[in-house]
């Protein structure tokens, strides 16, 4: 997104796009990274709805995966994860960062 | 024609709160605006006063809304958007605006419960077409978890600490939500995340009535209420079954409930996984427990007893 923050010729701060917040990757928050197994995914969506940082990534009504630029790793999307027999789809483990 | 609220569908609008937001990790109050903004069809205007949305959505140069925003002083969201609304009658009245635009306002329990309340009374009794939605965290969570309005009784918070002088808050909180209803406005509600269906069926009611809208949404603050990261939406569907939160509508002053528990569990339930009230399971403390359980089962009976039966369970 190519934004420009100031607008310098009078010196006031304008923001010229909406919602350009998505410049700040909230991802670097993260300890616990959501890890997606399709397999038991049922696309029920619900981890999308609930999902504060609109970090999952849905596709024609399916899961793709998750948007870790700017996820926080709160872990409501394993949480509400109803899965298939009992096997949760999105599962909650330790991110390991370089 | 309103939005389809099925997930997939929805799935397809675009998002008008962007990612980016500062808000902490896990916020209740980031998905109550994101489903919000989802269930309303027409071009939006909000406003927020202050509070941890407002100063978490908008810091320096960068803000995450896709829509108008408007910030206000804590005391007066619900007069700033009645005087935009004002504006945009008459606007529309000259023939300068053609557009159908709804008004919304974002405030949290302090701007709504407190600080903002007279303003809000105003607004309300003027009878501008707006919405206004009350996101329930119950404490200043922005500056630190002082208590509110909103704070339920026996709470911990940081100027209701717990201790040996006193257990907690010591006063019940407000019924904003009956204060609203008092006021005769055409609709009045109270919603939770957790049934996600019916808090957006009830926006869209409210958005195809014209007139002051009221909603109030309970809104999880894990730092508030010291709790985990991941159960925003867990603590709100226990507040909901405890009945420490139903789901009721006003329509015209008629009371529905819109939701009954299939089986109303105890209020310890929702309250041991919240630090602020780890001391009332202390036993010098119980009655504390005793009593709000005593007052949320006259609350939910006298609510029932009002002919207020649910009116369809809506499954989630």
């Amino acid at each position: 997104m190519k934004t420009k923050l100031i607008n310098q010729s009078n010196c006031r701060p304008v923001i010229t796009e909406p919602g350009n917040s998505a410049l700040l990757k909230t991802g670097t928050w993260r300890t616990l990274e959501p890890v997606l197994n399709k397999e038991h995914c049922i696309n029920c969506l619900l981890c999308w709805l609930y999902c504060p940082d609109m970090s999952v990534i849905v596709r024609d009504g399916k899961v793709e995966g998750f948007d870790m630029d700017y996820c926080k790793g709160c872990g409501i999307c394993a949480l509400e994860c109803h899965g298939k027999k009992g096997e949760k789809a999105i599962l909650m483990r330790k991110e390991e960062k370089e | 024609m309103t939005t389809s609220l099925k997930l997939k569908d929805l799935s397809k609008k675009e998002m008008l709160l962007a990612p980016g937001h500062r808000m902490c990790q896990g916020c209740g109050a980031a998905i109550v605006v994101k489903m919000v903004l989802l269930a309303i069809d027409k071009p939006v205007v909000a406003c927020s006063p202050t509070g941890c949305l407002e100063v978490t959505t908008c810091i320096s140069d960068y803000t995450a809304w896709k829509i108008p925003w408007i910030h206000s002083a804590f005391e007066n969201a619900a007069a700033t958007m009645a005087g935009v609304e004002t504006m945009y009658r008459a606007l529309k009245k000259r023939g300068k605006i053609s557009q159908d635009i709804s008004f919304v306002v974002f405030a949290g329990d302090g701007g709504t419960y407190d600080i903002g309340l007279q303003s809000l009374s105003g607004a309300m009794e003027r009878g501008h077409d707006m919405l206004y939605i009350c996101y329930d965290n119950g404490a200043y969570m922005n500056t630190g978890t002082q208590r509110s309005g909103a704070t339920p009784f026996g709470a911990s918070t940081t100027t209701s600490p717990a201790g040996s002088s006193v257990p907690g808050k010591m006063q019940h909180r407000k019924d904003i939500t009956r204060i609203m209803a008092a006021h005769n406005i055409p609709y009045v509600a109270q919603a939770s995340p957790s049934h996600h269906l019916d808090l957006m069926r009830k926006i869209q009611k409210a958005m195809s009535i014209s007139g002051p809208k009221f909603i109030n949404i309970l809104s999880p603050c894990h730092r508030g209420w010291r709790s985990k990261s991941d159960d925003a939406i867990a603590l709100s569907r226990l507040a909901v079954n405890t009945c420490y939160w139903p789901l009721f509508e006003m329509d015209n002053g008629k009371t529905q409930l819109t939701h009954t528990p299939k089986e109303k569990l105890p209020l310890k339930d929702f309250l041991r996984p919240q630090g602020r009230f780890a001391h009332l399971f202390r036993p010098e403390n119980e009655w504390i427990i005793e009593q709000s359980q005593t007052q949320i089962d006259a609350d939910w009976n006298a609510m029932i007893g009002a002919g207020a039966g649910a009116s369809g369970v809506i499954e989630e």
